[in-house]
């Protein structure tokens, strides 16, 4: 596969700048997308309650809007930002302590797999219904603006079916009021569950939601890292210097099935040979070897790396503790004498 | 003289000039004051807190929550307590979960306009208290004076989980109190609002008046009826309870929310498992009836519990 750009031929120095990015980017999603075949061939040995939900395929959208926010911005990732949260700062060991249930992971086993967090560094721990977690965000940002902290910017995901609530349209339009720098990212992977896009919305894009919302609208080829950098680096760029909330919808089809108990047979074999069904990772690695920006055999250090780091993180996370209901303290308050126990 | 709603307006009033971190968030708050002027002068007063939103209820509370993780204390006004029905997700499965899921307090409070007033209608009469007290990680508030109402809501605002305060409507005009308090009970307490002996009413909110009248029409008859306020049904204070329950040794619930389950239903259970060799009579309860809250005052007034009614159940339990 040959990626084209649009751009204009530019300097030496960014070109340098962009490999950087790139090759930082896809490290990240490298990394991402063997912590997920680990754990779901740990689901696959019994090792693991409860879902295992991966990202195949939506790694390049991920890590682009992970790695262009910056610390001090509001991240809520969904279930497929594996990439992002790396990108964005999320422990490796978070995501393995949570999937095996240890007690020191950031949700103690009251909480797992992909609902981890760690709010108080911006990164909100997502519940099941979607759209939920746009308000948050948005909140988040109200709250920044009340304490006069300027230059933040907040960003969340959702998937073509996430689009369809209740819960979306509120908060997108809520952002618009307030006029607030939040970035939605739409990672538009034809299927919600078994449901296609044809039993999900009839508009012609939905990029055109942006129009109805007041605010600006991005279409990005998501299985292209390059071009995923470069449009969610100018949505968080515009949300930053007060453009308001940029809503943008990345084309891919998902890889797998909606969870590993799922084996995706509904999905259209068409579809899986288009341009939508190609590997954002495989497409990068070969933007990286036919750009020159690094050897084959540097890529397969990398993985050798990332392999490593993740055994390293699984063998630490299996010798912890598991949580003891005896233990637990069973208390939902905060406010902890007002609790019936 | 000072309303229970001019207590409320006045909690929030305080709130705002004492912490920097509250913010008013809901329909029609800002410059119109409210739907029922809860919220009068105060966009005025505090120019930038408080603000006009959407009607969106579950954007605005999905937004409070993300505003309580940055560190505000947002109080969010419903327009009526049926609309939370739109931002339940938000608040059973976000806001409450927060705490006991990350350790990360969401104190949130959101204020519902509950309960019955005559013309209100299916849709702008409910009692919700039940529904939210049944969810694990929330507060409930149903004060039924105007003192609770304002102590109560500055409580609100401070304690650190999310508050879910019951303010009854039908209470916002027709109560009134010589000024507003300067201590108060702490949440979790219930109050004896009348003192007796021959039988207990455990109740809350509006149905504490109907409750007193009661007593009152049967102290003509010669009995002495003790009336408890729960004040909060979330914590639900079992021991006040009980020990009324062991002075008079006869129980009737009374509530305005619909029959099935609820917090008269949660009331005798407990005295039930926890207090069945202290009652002289089986334990009774009286709640709205199995149907829509209806619009009409003929249909309202018998849909709800109210003092005759009251005196008629109690008739019945002191007959046993």
């Amino acid at each position: 596969m040959v990626l084209q750009t649009a751009e204009a031929p530019c300097s030496c120095m960014e070109a340098s700048e962009n490999s950087q990015s790139f090759l930082k980017a896809y490290r990240w999603m490298l990394l991402a997308r063997l912590v997920e075949e680990k754990i779901a061939s740990l689901y696959r040995g019994g090792k693991i309650f409860g879902g295992v939900f991966v990202s195949k395929g939506q790694e390049a959208l991920s890590v682009a809007i992970g790695s262009s926010l910056r610390k001090g911005d509001i991240f809520a990732p969904l279930i497929r930002d594996q990439a992002g949260r790396l990108a964005f700062g999320e422990p490796l060991l978070d995501c393995l302590r949570t999937y095996l249930g240890s007690r020191l992971g950031p949700m103690r086993g009251r909480d797992g797999n992909v609902h981890r967090g760690r709010p108080k560094e911006g990164m909100l721990p997502m519940i099941s219904h979607l759209g939920a977690m746009i308000p948050a965000v948005a909140g988040c940002l109200m709250a920044r603006r009340f304490r006069g902290i300027e230059g933040t910017v907040g960003a969340t995901c959702i998937g073509d079916g996430g689009t369809s609530t209740g819960a979306f349209h509120e908060a997108m339009n809520l952002a618009a009021v307030e006029r607030l720098p939040l970035v939605m990212v739409v990672a538009n992977n034809q299927y919600a569950y078994s449901t296609p896009n044809s039993r999900q919305f009839v508009c012609r894009d939905l990029v055109d939601k942006a129009a109805g919302y007041g605010i600006e609208g991005h279409s990005v080829d998501a299985t292209d890292l390059g071009a995923c950098l470069k449009t969610l680096g100018q949505a968080v760029d515009r949300a930053r210097a007060g453009h308001g909330p940029q809503l943008v919808i990345g084309s891919l089809l998902r890889l797998a099935g909606h969870g590993e108990h799922d084996d995706a047979h509904y999905v259209d074999p068409a579809l899986k040979e288009s341009a939508l069904g190609r590997d954002c990772l495989k497409v990068a690695e070969q933007h990286i070897l036919s750009s020159k920006w690094a050897a084959e055999s540097t890529l397969l250090d990398w993985n050798e790396e990332a392999q490593k780091q993740i055994d390293d993180a699984v063998a630490l996370t299996i010798r912890e503790p598991l949580p003891d209901p005896n233990q637990e303290d069973w208390c939902a308050l905060a406010t902890r004498h007002l609790s019936e126990g | 003289m000072i309303t229970y709603l001019e207590a409320i307006r006045e909690a929030q009033a305080k709130a705002l000039a004492d912490d920097p971190r509250v913010y008013i968030y809901g329909q029609d708050v800002g410059q119109f004051g409210g739907a029922f002027k809860a919220t009068k002068n105060l966009a005025q007063e505090f120019p930038g807190r408080v603000l006009d939103a959407p009607i969106s209820e579950d954007a605005i509370i999905g937004s409070a929550i993300g505003a309580a993780i940055e560190g505000m204390r947002p109080i969010i006004e419903m327009q009526f307590a049926d609309f939370s029905t739109v931002g339940f997700n938000q608040i059973v499965n976000h806001a409450a979960t927060m705490n006991w899921r990350t350790q990360l307090p969401c104190p949130i409070t959101i204020r519902l306009p509950s309960g019955g007033t005559a013309g209100g209608g299916p849709f702008h009469s409910q009692s919700m208290e039940a529904l939210y007290a049944h969810y694990p990680g929330l507060i409930v508030m149903t004060p039924a004076t105007v003192e609770d109402a304002y102590s109560m809501l500055l409580e609100a605002v401070a304690i650190d989980d999310p508050v879910i305060f019951c303010e009854h409507k039908y209470l916002y005009y027709h109560l009134k109190a010589e000024s507003l308090p300067t201590e108060a009970m702490p949440t979790g307490k219930a109050r004896v609002a009348r003192a007796g002996r021959d039988a207990t009413i455990v109740t809350y909110s509006a149905m504490v008046h109907e409750s007193l009248a009661a007593a009152e029409e049967l102290a003509g008859e010669g009995w002495e009826i003790e009336v408890i306020d729960l004040r909060s049904i979330k914590p639900l204070d079992t021991d006040t309870v009980l020990a009324s329950v062991a002075r008079t040794g006869r129980l009737l619930a009374v509530g305005e929310a619909f029959p099935w389950g609820g917090v008269t239903a949660e009331i005798l259970a407990r005295v039930a498992s926890e207090g069945y060799d202290l009652l002289d009579a089986p334990p009774r309860r009286l709640n709205a009836k199995d149907t829509p809250v209806p619009y009409h005052p003929n249909l309202w007034g018998t849909h709800r519990p109210t003092a005759r009614t009251i005196s008629a159940e109690m008739r019945e339990l002191l007959r046993r």
